[in-house]
């Protein structure tokens, strides 16, 4: 479902440096969070809501220092653990807007749990997993999304782990809003971004950073700028999977359960997979997750969208269901129920 | 009951009236223990429940302490399987559950062999005949027939064919043999309510609003009770009958209270009086999980209960909410306060009011789930890492979990730090008449939060001078924006600082910030003279037994001994050092080896030679015979 937000008309209500906090950014140079960072703040300045209404709520990691730069309300917790804060929170204060910054450790490793219940939850707020394949703030050891064979100052003879899908995990978890950005891509992160929060539930977006000490170029060949146009397909809802330089257009068919590739002549759609974000059955979410390099173009944008009550919503209905039903409780009536005896 | 802090003692309670042999004899007592023993399937439990409310409208104190296993339901008949409950009732104040029972009935072999040494010698065994046969006695594990082989010879025993007797009474009955059998139980209340002069009216009319969907049952049950009464009554089966007058109570209206149900209903009243939300996340763990059971039914006091996927989502969420400005609370045992460690820490770092219910039962590790011990008092005070203090107090009895909960919420709230509420497995589920508080007289706790006016002045770390609390802050508020987290601060502005001396400072602002609790806690209170040879000081639920102690030693001219009781352990009350100063030895009774022992030699070095411990760690609460000799020795 998407909530109406009131969007700064002519005269913005604010501007990004309303959102910088002042606190000496320590990311390294070159590191992909800086874009993600300016990122947020440009889109919060688009809309009207009142900067004391945000929260950012983090673990541990590099992409966990995130609150500390932001000029919002914020709340570092512990590893893994933010979804559990951000749970609290949700649940006792309908009308923030609350965001999770979490890492590829920090929310698929240690926190993983919580992650996995907070998407099947529904709770209505947005999650930014930060996904650089490698432990950074620990100084370089394979992550959960780290590829096999990987390696790393933990892995020296090649990881032997299998990674891990974030959006696979976010579809088996039926998250209703389910998106792939990038951070060198800002104008795709932006509107990735807008749609989170115009997006009433959980919102997990994926976003492709660059570490650029531990793993840098981990992400570049399939973003690369000059592999992108062939390695990477945008969704758009209700259109083919068209990617390719423009001598070279190409789409996605699906064969049986099984997507191939095929030439795209700019006009034909027939036989061809369209993109719907609509469909409340995971199966087409999923299948696009299963289109990996190199034998596919990687998809980027919304994988899904769709509506269902959030756990905050039905938590509240309930209690005033209830309330409106046995009446709102006196302490005289709960100590003194049914079972009293008098002693004169 | 728990009478407030410096009652008199009461008079030594009078021991059970001998049973005469032959003609049924009126016999009077002054206190009983009954012990109801069966297979988890036979609802001995109800049925304890059941002679306890009518004790309770008769006007008698009581206690009562279930025994049951972890397993749901073991095989039928077997020694795991066995269910228990035990009661204490008097025509004068009741303190303990009782050390050994008077009467045990026993549905099965198996309810026997597990409880016998429960029953005092020369007390009465009630026992299910029919239960006694080639397949009971092997299940239990018995090579000959108790009641036949003379082991037996040291109580007196009544066979009693329950089963049979229950069934017949049944007879004209729409309902299946083995629905008429399950009847048996109150059968066999019937019998102990004739025993005891019981009125029968309380559990009749609560089997017809139980049952009220389905008639034949209401008049099943029935019957079986009035006959297992008119069975004790026509066939003079017991030697003697009991008359026990009811109790001299306070006046005022009273209730039956368990532990976990009262630290629920606290909850829920500090939560009114702070005019706040009360979230509670928790994660189902014996034997804690009644508390959250308990506020999930009172929707229609805005209570939040939220089941976690874990015991750290469920601290996490607590803090989450309390920084929302909610009353965060979350509940656990010994194995999911160690997982709830580094989150609790988070709380003490960001200085965030949050209430932590400890449940303890006994370790390490899962140890024996439901039973209880007092063992988590150092892991509550040490077990985190950096220098990380918060308060701790402990309910004394069922009841006091009622007070001690508000006072964990205002204590929290007053002062912007985490609270854990130590209670045990023995409190969660012993019951006790609780005289109901006048609603007028519990405290307002409404909190002080910042608002948009203080935007220009408002620091995160700017302390109240007298408390060194910090200001409670919530999002939403304009202009107060700022952040917090795991990380240490600088001082007044909450920046994150690696700078050594403001680390320094921090750690000790901390410290201090929960010693000067202790200028908002009551001072410890003596029971009988306040200085002298002997002190027994306790904390936590063995206050009922070092009372009943304390009272028979003084009773029988061995005293005069006092009592003292710690509710608060960290920080300990100003005038703790003035007390035990007053005493030669102080004895300190502690189901654990030696904690509170512990922090008391290190606390006090200067009279540590006069600190003596008792220590037991067997899953159970002290005897109060236990107690009393460890008195006598050191007298």
């Amino acid at each position: 479902m998407e909530i109406d937000l009131p969007v700064s008309a002519s005269r913005p209500k604010y501007t990004k440096n309303d959102f910088v906090s002042g606190a000496e950014v320590r990311w390294c140079p070159g590191c992909g969070d800086y874009s993600i960072l300016g990122t947020v703040q440009q889109t919060l300045a688009k809309f009207e809501i009142p900067r004391e209404n945000y929260v950012f709520v983090s673990g541990i990691g590099c992409s966990s220092r995130f609150p500390y730069y932001m000029n919002t309300y914020g709340f570092h917790t512990i590893h893994g653990r933010a979804p559990t804060v951000a749970t609290g929170l949700r649940c006792v204060n309908k009308d923030l807007s609350i965001w999770v910054i979490t890492g590829d450790g920090d929310g698929l490793s240690i926190g993983g749990n919580h992650i996995l219940h907070a998407m099947r939850r529904n709770l209505n707020f947005n999650i930014l997993l930060v996904n650089n394949q490698i432990y950074g703030l620990t100084k370089g050891q394979y992550s959960p999304t780290s590829p096999a064979g990987k390696v790393t100052k933990s892995s020296p003879y090649g990881s032997i782990e299998h990674p891990i899908n974030p959006l696979c995990l976010a579809i088996a978890s039926e998250a209703t809003f389910i998106a792939r950005t990038l951070d060198t891509d800002p104008r795709h992160m932006g509107a990735m971004f807008e749609r989170a929060m115009r997006h009433k539930g959980v919102s997990f977006i994926e976003i492709y950073q660059n570490c650029i000490i531990f793993n840098d170029k981990a992400h570049a060949p399939v973003t690369g700028r000059d592999t992108r146009e062939d390695r990477m397909v945008y969704l758009e809802h209700g259109k083919p999977l068209v990617f390719g330089r423009p001598d070279n257009k190409r789409a996605i068919r699906l064969n049986g359960l099984h997507p191939e590739i095929v030439p795209f002549d700019g006009k034909t759609t027939q036989n061809l997979l369209i993109h719907d974000e609509t469909d409340p059955r995971p199966n087409h979410a999923y299948l696009l997750t299963q289109l990996v390099y190199p034998d596919f173009p990687v998809p980027f944008g919304v994988f899904r969208c769709v509506e269902k009550p959030t756990y905050d919503d039905l938590m509240n209905n309930q209690i005033a269901e209830i309330t409106k039903k046995k009446g709102p409780g006196t302490l005289k009536t709960l100590l003194y129920d049914n079972s009293t005896w008098t002693v004169p | 009951m728990t009478p407030p802090a410096n009652n008199p003692p009461t008079p030594a309670n009078t021991p059970h009236s001998p049973v005469e042999s032959g003609r049924v004899k009126k016999g009077r007592t002054a206190l009983a223990t009954v012990r109801f023993a069966g297979d988890s399937g036979d609802g001995m439990q109800l049925t304890g429940d059941q002679f306890t409310d009518t004790t309770a409208v008769m006007g008698n104190d009581f206690a009562t302490i279930p025994d049951f296993p972890a397993e749901i339901r073991a095989p039928a008949g077997t020694l795991p399987g066995v269910s228990s409950f035990q009661l204490q009732f008097s025509d004068g104040l009741v303190f303990t559950p009782g050390d050994r029972a008077d009467v045990l009935i026993a549905m099965n072999p198996a309810a026997l062999k597990v409880n016998l040494h429960h029953v005092k010698k020369g007390g009465l065994l009630i026992l299910n005949e029919n239960a006694f046969d080639k397949d009971g006695l092997e299940k239990a594990a018995y090579a000959a027939n108790p009641i036949d082989d003379g082991s037996l010879r040291d109580w007196q025993t009544i066979k009693v064919p329950l089963s049979d007797l229950t069934t017949n009474a049944l007879k004209e009955h729409p309902l299946r043999a083995s629905e008429k059998e399950r009847c048996k139980n109150f059968f066999a209340l019937g019998l102990m309510f004739w025993l005891y002069d019981r009125k029968l009216d309380h559990t009749i009319e609560w089997i017809t609003q139980k049952f009220s969907k389905k008639p034949e049952f209401v008049n099943a049950n029935i019957a079986a009770l009035k006959a297992g009464y008119n069975h004790a009554d026509i066939t003079e089966l017991m030697p003697t009958r009991f008359e026990i007058f009811p109790s001299k109570l306070e006046s005022g209206t009273y209730r039956k209270i368990t532990g976990n149900e009262a630290t629920a209903l606290g909850l829920i009243a500090a939560a009114v009086r702070a005019e706040k939300t009360l979230f509670y996340g928790s994660y189902p763990i014996t034997p804690a999980s009644g508390i959250l059971e308990g506020l999930s039914k009172h929707k229609e006091f805005g209570v939040k209960t939220f089941q976690a996927e874990d015991e750290i989502a469920a601290i996490g969420s607590a803090i989450g909410a309390s920084f929302g400005g909610a009353l965060g609370v979350t509940g656990t045992s010994g194995p999911g306060l160690c997982l709830k460690s580094e989150a609790l820490n988070l709380a003490v770092i960001t200085e965030l009011p949050l209430v932590v219910i400890n449940v303890q039962r006994t370790g390490p590790s899962t140890g024996m789930p439901t039973k209880t011990e007092q063992t988590d008092l150092l892991q509550v005070l040490f077990g985190r890492n950096g220098e990380s203090p918060l308060c701790v107090v402990a309910p004394r009895s069922p009841a006091d979990s009622f007070d001690m909960a508000v006072e964990a919420c205002r204590l929290a709230m007053s002062h912007m730090t985490p609270v854990v509420f130590l209670s045990d497995g023995y409190l969660a589920n012993s019951a006790e008449p609780w005289k109901l508080p006048d609603i007028d007289d519990l405290p307002s706790l409404r909190a002080a939060h910042p608002t948009a006016s203080d935007a220009g002045t408002f620091k995160p770390y700017q302390r109240d001078p007298r408390t060194l609390a910090r200001p409670w802050a919530l999002p939403g508020t304009p202009g107060l924006e700022h952040r917090i987290g795991g990380l240490e601060k600088q001082n007044i502005s909450g920046s994150v600082s690696y700078d050594p001396d403001n680390h320094e400072k921090m750690v000790l602002i901390r410290a201090d910030k929960v010693a000067r609790v202790a200028q908002d806690i009551p001072p410890l209170g003596v029971r009988g003279p306040s200085q002298g040879k002997v002190l027994v000081l306790g904390w936590g639920s063995t206050f009922g037994t070092i009372h009943a102690a304390v009272d028979e030693v003084n009773a029988a001219g061995q005293g005069p001994v006092a009592q003292a009781h710690l509710s608060y352990l960290n920080p300990f009350p100003t005038n703790t050092g003035e007390v035990l100063k007053n005493f030669e030895r102080i004895l300190i009774p502690e189901l654990n080896l030696g904690q509170l022992l512990m922090l008391l030699r290190n606390r006090f070095p200067e009279i540590a030679t006069r600190f003596v411990g008792l220590n037991r760690v067997r899953g159970i609460p002290f005897f109060v015979s236990e107690v009393r000799q460890a008195i006598e020795e050191i007298l």
